[in-house]
């Protein structure tokens, strides 16, 4: 039939066009709060290529092989320029040890430290995140920390009174030379406070400073001899004349600090797009999907051609599964099509707007793409499954429709609460838009991760689960009443 | 003129599905009210949000089912061959546009006259006892409230609004699923064109233009000048679309065959 052609191709086209009308309708004037130009909003990229913040005050020396840096922390304090309703440590600030190959922004390290709300933790190069002991830092509850550096891995450990150590993790970082930066350090990320408000929520806040005292700092193994240096890494200004700075009487060392070592967000003062900002048509090809899915099946029983094409195959569990499987085949070549073309174009038009595209890996971008194209072809197996058990093309169109393009406009774009919109997208067909989340999100960052900022409640394979799980069901459903009733 | 109505009242009655159709609207309506009721909380004064929009949710998937009833009143006269009959019947072929609209508008004035106002009714007793009294600065929901009327009744016409482009819609391209598919994009793709683009202006633009998100604008009662329009000038954007629907519908109706 020419029109299911026809509107495949269409599908396919306004999936693209609506893609790039989204990019049209973005400009960015490139002037941040102090005016810079668009290339200093671009962040650096850490080992796995990904985005990453890597800003913190750092006192160090050089370490030229193996050894060992231990040091309590008694200490850990939080100013807040910008604000001064808070009190207390930002709770991801961070202080402790760290072993760093260099001073370029996001190379590898391998760090333990005290935060300020969530204990001890160990993370090394950016994404990865070990719990240690739990609870804050104060005079009475002092922690010694220790990193041991032994060629390419590093180990972390912890202790409450310096003699009775736990390790937390043994981290390797590849390619680490022989001769590291490691030493002290104290940062403070960006407090934000989010409001809920309509059309989502708003976030406001400011940068902090947080400040820890170390004493008892100890070294062991293969340091050259010389002083202590203190740099500030790329945090920016703590504002209000509180600016990094360290202090040294003997091995006791006082550290301000502002930043965060942490992998990098979409939004955090950066005008960046991801890449599945480009397949914001995926909605229009899936109802364009869904219409034809649905006529492919119920167009015969509105013409009574199903009664000849039942008595041809007179099984006629066969015949809905060759249905499903042309349904799933096309529709899923036609939308790999379409988001393949549109990711790289809108990503295009982006990057020539001045807006920072978030880097990923060649294996997330395949991900998104393919997934889209799975989430369309599975959506439209749906659509003939409910087709065949309404035997109703407007009904079994508007049943899928609604249950899965609904309930994204619900949780992005209406009053609901942030705690029901999550829920709505774990447990309607639309959780599988979450194979779509190319930016993870990281409990080491506070950020607003709500379905209106593009993530999803649920891990991408879980979410796309969710819609298997419906077509499986309607699919029995069909096959149980194709059976059971007369045509 | 009467006589069409006639025959078309006649026509839906009897057709299985209507008396269906019509208390789905009200009961999907009314579910979806009372879920995002009870999600609803405000711990402060402050807390920005609108009560009224929480408890009139629920018309966002009414509208759905609306959308079904209507295109189908029109639809399955195409692909069962009626339309022929009727047409023979009732030469004049506006009259029988108007005469259908008129009866599929009536209908979904009642449906959605039902739906609303159960909602409105839950909402009025559960939302005090989510946090929305007096000390966090809301007012019990009331119909003498200004705000409060508009949003209720312009609920209500919102969903007539709706009935009415599907029925234009579905007279221009007659394939229900098509029809369906084009009346859920219309409404649905607007507001997710929106959340990606970057530029407020076209941002507020594309809501104002949007079916969906103009025409609910009517059910705001807090911030109403944070709103892309006016709200009863948001319903006459709704109106403006269903309007030029059934003129579309007409036209294609008046010069191709049956």
């Amino acid at each position: 039939v020419r029109g299911w052609v026809l509107g495949l191709a269409a599908g396919a086209l306004v999936t693209v066009l609506i893609g790039l009308l989204g990019s049209a309708g973005s400009t960015t004037s490139c002037s941040g709060p102090n005016g810079q130009p668009c290339a200093s909003h671009v962040p650096p990229l850490g080992p796995d290529g990904e985005p990453v913040s890597d800003g913190f005050y750092f006192v160090h020396r050089p370490l030229a092989g193996d050894g060992s840096i231990t040091v309590r922390v008694s200490s850990l304090t939080g100013q807040y320029p910008s604000d001064d309703t808070v009190t207390g440590p930002e709770p991801w600030a961070k202080a402790g040890i760290i072993i760093k190959d260099g001073s370029t922004p996001g190379s590898p390290y391998a760090a333990v430290m005290v935060t300020g709300g969530n204990g001890v933790r160990m993370q090394y190069d950016y994404t990865h995140d070990t719990a240690g002991l739990p609870g804050a830092v104060s005079a009475a509850a002092p922690r010694w920390l220790r990193l041991t550096r032994s060629g390419t891995t590093v180990t972390g450990a912890q202790s409450t009174d310096g003699s009775h150590w736990t390790d937390i993790a043994t981290v390797t970082l590849p390619g680490l030379p022989s001769t590291v930066q490691a030493g002290l350090f104290t940062t403070s990320p960006d407090h934000t406070v989010t409001t809920q408000s309509f059309g989502g929520g708003s976030t406001t806040g400011g940068s902090t400073v947080a400040t820890a005292v170390f004493d008892r700092t100890a070294l062991a193994g293969a340091w050259p001899s010389g002083g202590w240096t203190g740099q500030d890494m790329n945090s920016g200004d703590g504002g209000n004349g509180t600016s990094p700075r360290f202090e040294q009487s003997g091995d006791r060392f006082t550290i301000s600090g502002t930043g965060d070592i942490a992998p990098g967000l979409t939004g955090r003062g950066i005008p960046s797009k991801t890449i599945e900002n480009g397949l914001a048509g995926a909605f229009a090809g899936l109802i364009a999907m869904v219409v034809i899915a649905t006529t492919f099946l119920t167009a015969e029983y509105r013409r009574g051609l199903v009664r000849t094409t039942f008595a041809a195959t007179p099984r006629r569990r066969r015949v809905l599964a060759a249905k499903t499987v042309v349904v799933g085949a096309v529709t899923f070549v036609t939308g790999l099509v379409a988001a393949a073309v549109s990711v790289p174009l809108v990503e295009h038009m982006e990057t020539a707007k001045g807006f920072y595209v978030v880097p990923q890996s060649m294996w997330t971008e395949a991900r998104v793409v393919v997934g889209t194209a799975a989430l369309l072809a599975v959506a439209s197996v749906l659509a003939s499954a409910v087709g065949v058990v309404l035997r109703r093309s407007a009904a079994a169109v508007t049943t899928v429709i609604v249950a899965v393009v609904l309930p994204y406009v619900l949780a992005t774009a209406s009053v609901l609460p942030v705690g029901a919109a999550e829920w709505l997208l774990r447990i309607t067909p639309d959780a599988a838009f979450a194979v779509q989340q190319s930016t993870p999100a990281y409990p080491q960052v506070t950020a607003d991760y709500t379905p209106a900022n593009g993530y999803y409640p649920l891990p991408p394979a879980a979410g796309f689960a969710v819609l298997c799980a419906y077509t499986v069901l309607a699919l029995c459903v069909a096959t149980v009443l194709l059976r059971r009733r007369d045509v | 003129v009467r006589r069409a109505l006639h025959t078309e009242w006649t026509k839906l009655r009897t057709v299985p599905g209507t008396g269906w159709l019509l208390l789905g609207i009200v009961l999907v309506t009314v579910a979806l009210g009372v879920a995002a009721t009870t999600a609803a909380h405000c711990a402060e004064v402050g807390c920005d949000q609108d009560p009224a929009r929480i408890s009139l949710t629920g018309v966002a998937l009414g509208q759905a089912v609306v959308a079904v009833l209507a295109v189908l009143a029109v639809s399955g006269e195409y692909s069962s061959g009626m339309i022929r009959t009727t047409l023979a019947a009732t030469p004049r072929r506006l009259t029988v546009l108007a005469a259908k609209a008129g009866v599929v508008g009536g209908l979904v004035l009642a449906a959605g006259t039902v739906a609303v106002s159960i909602s409105f009714v839950v909402g009025r007793f559960l939302l005090p006892g989510k946090g929305f009294t007096v000390a966090h600065g809301y007012r019990v929901l009331s119909l003498t409230d200004g705000p409060v009327l508009r949003a209720v009744s312009g609920s209500v016409l919102y969903l007539v609004l709706i009935a009415l482009l599907c029925v234009g819609i579905a007279t221009a391209v007659r394939d229900a699923a098509t029809a369906v598919g084009i009346v859920l994009a219309l409404l649905f793709l607007f507001p997710i064109v929106a959340s990606v683009v970057a530029n407020p202006d076209w941002y507020r633009h594309l809501r104002q233009l949007g079916p969906m998100t103009a025409g609910l604008t009517v059910q705001a009662t807090v911030d109403v000048a944070d709103q892309p329009v006016r709200p009863w000038a948001g319903l006459g954007v709704l109106a403006a679309w269903s309007a030029s629907a059934l003129l579309a519908g007409g036209l294609l109706l008046r010069t191709r065959d049956a």
